[in-house]
């Protein structure tokens, strides 16, 4: 889990943050203005300062954010010039934007703020459609407007070149005023302000909604029954925010009916709506029974996965909804967040030092914490005391003479309305200005109680509260207040003294229920756990001590002395045969297919060399006859868990099953028998192999399309020449988590992305998800987490009289229905992709499909099922769109997250079997198309610990990237994301990154779409399924020459440090039926036949993603002597540092 | 690196190749041959020598036979002592295998408990698991466990499932996080030197001052003797399944880790070989 931070102001207007990871609040100290209010997303938190001007601050990541300004040179033919830039008068700009209306000379670019700054000078993009050009750039037609092509024809009159510079955000990690000459031309200040709405489905990705209320004229309050509504007439709403704008563009006004004087937003439309929900329960004063429960509160956040952030009103603590989940809601009670500010730190180490060997800081169990809680009990008494004035006594007590100023007019007077506690929550819908009639439908209730959402458990909740923090305040007197009142007289900051804190927000607080926060520490998780240990993030100290290792040696050492020599000794104590049974479902083998009843059992016995081994029996009833079949436990070769929303299925393949495209299928009762099934059977094929603990260094990984992920150990022989062991014979196991993408090298570091692009480091162990106890390790486990999203089709068709509607012919497919027609998938009848699964959003529309879509997701064609378009044309019969839905997962594996940049590829340095290298190479493209190489990757230790890295370095690109990978001697070939491909110059140990990208042309007419390198061999893929070898690479010409064909129907390709190809394939030919997804290595692949001349069918279909890098074990060659002059030839590839510029060096 | 769990295997499966001869004061039909055996460390004695009795019964009137117990160098064997401390504490450092004498006869009453059947090992071995239980979690986990649970940790012993016994006794090995250990630690150390059958006290894995206690601050307050300063010849050694952990390992993990199957850290203090 990675950090993230929880911002707050307290009541004098100091900004602190508060990271996940930490356990101090950290003073913002390059803000040297007071802030009243702030709103944090992940990237960046915006604020509004005491002179009422907005601030922004963006965090620093090690992906830059960069803009591509773009500028086109347009020339003409003439007899006498040439091509000059003496265009007709008819003719458009000589600079231009790309439709020629617009006139952009170079110079007239500016930077949009002071905070940005040129990367470098312009230069011309040579780059045309995934296609290099000619030397200048330059396209050509025959006239402006028209289609441009790369080359001059006969006929070209015109032509014209794109110039590119790229700008760069500067302001990083300090706060940036926004400028002023904007808000000026507002009638007047803002008051409030949020950001929110980077889920917002209309909106591309990464697109955020920043919204603030100003303040106009003076604060009327009116009186309506039970609450008070304080007036502000405008909302503003700030454009066009990104991740390449950080600053926005333009306040927009957006008319608001009636008044609004706080506002907040979620990601989306539905935390919105959640946001609203808790909004109404904690401050409805009104007599509901629920406001014991949550306390007063003076203003509540909601943060990312719907988190619940609060600042108490008697207290002014920072509160934090506990037990909120997808499932409930309401959370289980409030917690209040007690760490010490870092100025509290450094002035009392005595009482810092004792509350991190408490190692907690908060709950009723922790005494030492107990000052904190006494002090804020005080204050909460003498602000009973004091009624009304809010900020109470320690405004006196403490002098300071910036306090008036924080707490001008507005302020105070919005604390006194906050006390009342009765504050008019409106919903400004975050779609942008067109809402009014888009308002929600809670929003007339302004407030009151909706009785669908007085639900039971808050009563609960209200006992939970007892015990939580309201429980230790009771205990505690206020009388030793008194002390800490004069020292907070003399420090500036307030020693002891805690905290009052006016504001909060979440927005950029990721806060998942499974983790644990040392911000507090339940005293209720009492739970006798040692396995929770596990769970913390760092490596322990203890796993490296000198301890541990001398009982590791002394232990193996034992064991050689006492039983080496006498393992021909009877053994005291017999091994039986043991048998498990239980009932099942199975898939018949024969016609017709059905789920049959079945008593299921595994008998295992000890082998003859002491190794377990055991047979598997089905017995079934057929013709009321009783039969079996059985399976040896040392023949099969993988078991794998199926999607089925009905059935909790899984299926055993042996080799021969493997073949033939047909495993036995079982289908167990309940998911919980059939992971005791898959975790026993799998322990008794690793036993009968004599496999155990974590995947060796050489190990193959693969990922199926459910995400599952399995290891496989090679022997020499798997890669032996001429005769391979048969890839259909490797044994896979299964490892805890779920990736997308998975990749490693020969000295055992080993990456993968999830499908919510979330990096994870493999942590050297086994086991997880359903492996429990023994089959897995203890260590090296942690807490996985992905999302994904489900899609389902709304189809129409039209007809004369209603237009489209949806009632389709009779031979239509279904109206809702999946991407092929032939399943029905309604929104209530759609499930997640299995139990495991649980929804965190509602359907919404995607926008994001390929061929494009109109503005309401609708895509047209003339009929089902055919090609879609974006645009209805008058052939246009049918349409159809997509909504998806997102759902997540939670399970654990040995994974540890590797925060904060989300990825799309990765790839590591393939390494010999013998070699050692200090810097592993590791590149990655994120997912939005950045290319960053990773550094401080080392193999000196197995594990997470030193394959994490320590940080991405960022290297430039002209484009977006899709896929990368690296070579055994740093090769880094790279595909952009318009399917061209880039070869990377320079690279080598010394220098990690690399110089500049030569551009490739793609096979013609081809777009590509993934890139592996081996030893030397370059392989693509293209997005038609072709596999593509590169002719030609020399040490002194590692771009090569040109694509050689190899193969179609290939989905992905992995190409290992011997220069083994391996892909997964489409339409594999079994003797039951195609396979799609199958796990293919390439025969006959020799030095000097790096081609090889067939295909070898191992497990699939349903698999997604092989990496074969890890395994560098060279088999016993048998060579031929005809072959052995010529292989030291081809023998490890030296690039040299100055490669010939054949190819065409673009960028940097 | 290796797992922890690899130390749960390695003291599990951890065997001593024993030599069993008959003692010649038993009268025999014909001579018998010595009989080998490969023995769990963390087993007894009585529970895995059905053989050894099978064995030489063969060769031995009935009338002659009366309970069977063994002796090493003239000390009678107890076999309520998991057999690896009897051989760390007897043994060690001698040649492999350990040659155990086989007695049928002169039962010596002093020294050892009668074990009629293996439900006497069980009920010993279950009242250790239940007394350590008491001293890590006030009988708490034991006592929420099912008579089934109870025999499944005895079966695991008995039959050599390690899996089977781990499953369960991964329950008994929890202790809640912020208390950073069990409560007290259930050791007992031997030694040969003493008349005393082995030193038992309340220790805690956790100084009152949170500090992580070690088997040196164990041994300090219960053995100063075996911590020999840095300039003085080593006097004892202290063993733990055959081997040696540094003074500086947490007692906590040894507990986890190190305990016998009666989930007793057992300890053998022995005289440092002289050379």
């Amino acid at each position: 889990m990675p950090s993230s931070l929880l911002w707050a102001v307290d009541v004098y207007g100091r900004v602190y943050s508060l990271s996940t990871a930490g356990q101090q609040w950290e003073h913002c100290r390059d803000a040297h203005l007071e802030f009243k209010r702030v709103t944090a997303v992940q990237q960046c938190c915006w604020s509004i300062a005491c002179d009422h001007n907005i601030y922004l601050y963006v965090h620093a990541s090690e992906v830059p954010i960069r803009y591509q300004e773009e500028t086109y040179e347009n020339q003409r033919w003439n007899p006498v010039d040439g091509f000059s830039d003496r265009l007709l008068p008819s003719d458009r700009w000589q600079w231009s934007d790309i439709t020629g209306l617009k006139h952009q000379p170079l110079g007239d670019f500016q930077l949009p703020s002071e905070n940005w700054e040129w990367e470098a000078d312009w230069y011309i993009d040579e780059n045309f459609g995934g296609e290099p050009t000619e030397k200048g750039g330059w396209t050509y037609a025959i006239d402006f407007p028209a289609t441009y092509t790369k080359d001059k024809k006969w006929n070209s009159c015109v032509r014209r070149r794109r110039w590119i510079r790229y700008r760069r955000y500067k302001a990083q990690d300090t706060w940036v005023k926004i400028p002023s000459e904007q808000t000026e031309s507002l009638p007047d200040p803002f008051n409030d302000i949020t950001c929110g709405g980077w889920e917002i489905t209309e909106e591309p990705r990464g697109c955020l909604a920043l919204w603030a209320v100003s303040l106009q004229g003076k604060v009327r309050t009116q009186f309506v029954p039970d609450h008070f509504y304080c007036t502000f007439e405008q909302v503003w709403f700030r454009c066009d925010i990104n991740h390449h704008n950080p600053e926005g563009s333009v306040w927009e006004e957006v008319p608001v009916p009636g008044e609004v004087v706080q506002i907040s937003c979620g990601p989306g439309d539905l935390v919105w709506a959640v946001w609203f929900r808790r909004g109404v329960n904690s401050h409805n004063p009104c007599g509901s029974g629920w406001i014991g429960m949550v306390g007063e509160m003076v203003m509540i956040n909601v943060g990312l996965s719907d988190q619940v952030w609060a600042i108490g009103f008697e207290d002014r603590a920072v509160y934090f909804r506990q037990g909120v989940t997808a499932s409930e809601l309401s959370g289980k009670a409030w917690k209040v967040v007690s760490v010490p500010r870092d100025s509290e730190r450094s002035h009392s180490s005595a009482s810092a030092s004792s509350l991190q060997s408490a190692g907690c800081f908060f709950g009723g169990e922790v005494r030492l914490q107990s000052q904190a809680s006494m002090l804020s009990d005080a204050d909460a008494e003498t602000e009973r005391a004091g009624g009304e004035v809010v900020p109470t006594p320690e405004i006196g007590d403490a002098p300071k003479p910036r306090i008036p100023k924080v707490t001008s007019d507005s302020f105070i007077s919005e604390l006194v309305s906050d006390r009342e506690g009765q504050i008019s929550r409106r919903d400004v819908p975050p779609a942008g200005p067109s809402i009014p009639e888009e308002d929600h439908p809670e929003k007339d209730q302004s407030g009151g109680v909706d009785p669908q959402w007085s639900n039971v458990d808050l009563e609960e909740a209200q006992t939970h509260l007892t015990s939580g923090p309201g429980g230790d305040a009771a205990e505690t007197s206020s009388l030793s207040s008194v002390a800490t009142y004069n020292l907070a007289l003399e420090e500036p900051y307030g020693l002891d003294e805690p905290p009052k804190w006016a504001w909060v927000s979440g927005g950029g607080c990721l806060v998942e229920c499974h983790t644990q926060l040392n911000w507090f520490n339940s005293s209720t998780s009492t739970a006798l756990n040692s396995s929770m240990q596990a769970m913390s993030l760092s490596i322990t100290p203890a796993q490296t001590a000198a301890w541990r290792k001398q009982i590791f040696e002394q232990l193996s050492e034992r064991s050689k002395r006492e039983m080496e020599n006498f393992m021909h000794y009877e053994q005291a104590i017999e091994q039986s045969v043991w048998v498990k049974k239980g009932t099942m479902q199975w898939w018949r083998d024969w016609k017709p297919h059905k789920w049959v009843d079945v008593q299921f059992a595994l008998e295992q016995f000890s082998g003859v060399e002491g190794n377990k081994d055991g047979i598997l029996f089905i017995y079934y009833t057929f013709n009321d006859e009783k039969k079996y079949l059985h399976m040896f436990i040392n023949e099969v070769t993988i078991l794998v868990p199926v999607l089925n929303d009905s059935k909790h299925t899984f299926a055993i393949y042996t080799a021969e099953r493997t073949k033939q495209r047909w495993p036995m299928r079982l289908a167990a009762a309940t998911e919980l028998e059939m992971h005791d099934w898959l975790a026993l059977l799998s322990v008794s094929c690793c036993d009968s192999r004599g496999i155990q603990g974590p995947p060796s260094k050489q190990a193959i990984w693969s990922v199926t399309c459910k995400g599952d992920i399995f290891v496989s150990e090679p022997t020499k022989e798997l890669e032996a020449s001429p005769y391979p062991t048969p890839c259909a014979q490797m044994f896979w196991r299964q490892v805890g988590g779920h990736l997308r993408i998975i990749e490693s090298n020969s000295l055992g570091v080993v990456w993968g992305i999830g499908y919510d692009h979330t990096a994870w480091v493999h942590t050297g162990g086994y086991g997880g998800g359903f492996f429990q106890g023994l089959a897995s390790s203890t260590d090296n486990i942690y807490t996985q987490t992905d999302v994904k999203s489900v899609y389902i089709y709304e189809n129409q068709r039209w007809n004369p009289v209603t237009g489209y509607t949806n009632r389709g012919l009779p031979t239509d497919r279904y109206m809702w229905s999946n991407a092929s027609g032939l399943k029905e998938c309604t929104k209530n009848n759609t499930k997640p992709p299995s139990p495991n699964w649980t929804w965190v959003s509602d359907w919404t529309i995607d926008y994001a499909v390929p061929g494009g879509t109109d503005r309401e997701g609708w895509q047209y064609a003339a009929d089902f099922p055919a090609s879609y378009h974006g645009n209805k044309t008058l052939k246009d019969f049918v349409r159809r769109r997509r909504w998806a839905r997102k759902c997540k997962l939670t399970t654990t594996g040995p994974w540890q997250e590797v925060p904060p940049i989300p990825l799309s590829d990765i790839t590591i340095l393939p390494c010999g079997p013998k070699s050692t290298v200090e810097q592993v190479s590791l590149w990655a493209i994120s997912n939005k198309g950045d290319i960053l190489c990773r550094l401080g990757v080392t193999s000196l230790t197995p594990g997470s610990s030193s394959n994490y890295g320590s940080s991405w370095l960022h290297v430039g690109t002209d484009q977006p990237f899709k896929s990368i990978s690296i070579g055994a001697v740093h090769q880094v070939w790279a595909i952009a994301k318009d399917g061209s491909a880039f070869y990377r110059g320079s690279v080598s140990a010394q220098n990690p990154a690399g110089d500049c990208w030569y551009h490739i042309p793609s096979p013609t007419g081809q777009k590509l779409k993934q890139v592996s390198v081996g030893r030397t061999s370059v392989y693509t893929v293209d997005e038609n399924g072709n596999l593509w070898y590169r002719h030609g690479v020399t040490p002194s010409y590692p771009q090569g020459s040109s694509w050689e064909h190899i193969s179609n129907n290939v989905r992905k390709v992995s190409v290992g440090p011997l220069d083994q190809v391996w892909v997964i394939a489409d339409k594999v030919q079994g003797s039951h039926s195609l396979s799609c997804g199958t796990v293919c290595r390439r025969l006959g692949v020799l030095p000097m036949e790096p081609k090889g001349h067939s295909w070898d069918y191992g497990i699939g279909g349903g698999w997604d993603h092989i990496t074969v890098r890890g395994n560098a074990m060279e088999a016993p060659r048998i060579v031929m002597p005809s072959l052995t002059d010529n292989q030291t030839a081809t023998r490890p590839l030296q690039t040299s540092n100055q490669p010939e510029m054949n190819g065409n060096p673009v960028g940097c | 690196m290796a797992d922890d769990k690899d130390v749960l295997r390695d003291v599990w499966f951890g065997r001593i190749p024993a030599c069993f001869t008959l003692s010649p004061e038993e009268t025999t039909e014909r001579e018998a041959e010595p009989y080998y055996l490969l023995l769990p460390r963390v087993s007894y004695l009585t529970l895995v020598t059905d053989k050894v009795k099978k064995h030489f019964l063969r060769v031995m009137k009935t009338e002659d036979v009366e309970e069977m117990w063994f002796e090493y160098e003239g000390t009678p064997l107890k076999w309520h002592y998991p057999i690896g401390v009897l051989f760390d504490l007897h043994a060690s450092n001698t040649a492999l295998p350990w040659n155990v004498t086989v007695h049928f006869k002169n039962f010596p009453e002093r020294d050892l408990l009668h074990c009629s059947s293996n439900s006497v090992i069980e009920a010993h071995f279950m009242s250790c698991i239940k007394e350590a239980d008491a001293l890590k979690h006030k009988s708490q986990v034991i006592n929420d466990m099912q008579k089934k649970d109870h025999k499944q940790l005895w079966m695991g012993l008995q039959n050599d499932k390690f899996d089977q016994f781990w499953a369960m006794n991964r329950k008994l090995m929890e202790y809640p996080t912020e208390e950073g250990g069990f409560r007290y630690i259930p050791f007992r150390i031997y030694q040969t030197t003493s008349d005393r059958p082995f030193i038992q006290k309340l220790f805690r894995p956790v100084s009152p001052e949170g500090h992580t206690l070690t088997l040196g601050d164990l041994l300090k307050e219960l053995f100063p003797a075996a911590i020999c300063a840095e300039d003085e010849p080593k006097r004892f050694q202290v063993m733990i399944h055959g081997i040696e952990p540094l003074l500086e390992t947490p007692i906590q993990w040894l507990s986890e880790h190190l305990s016998h199957p009666d989930n007793f850290l057992h300890i053998s203090i022995i005289p440092a070989p002289s050379d």
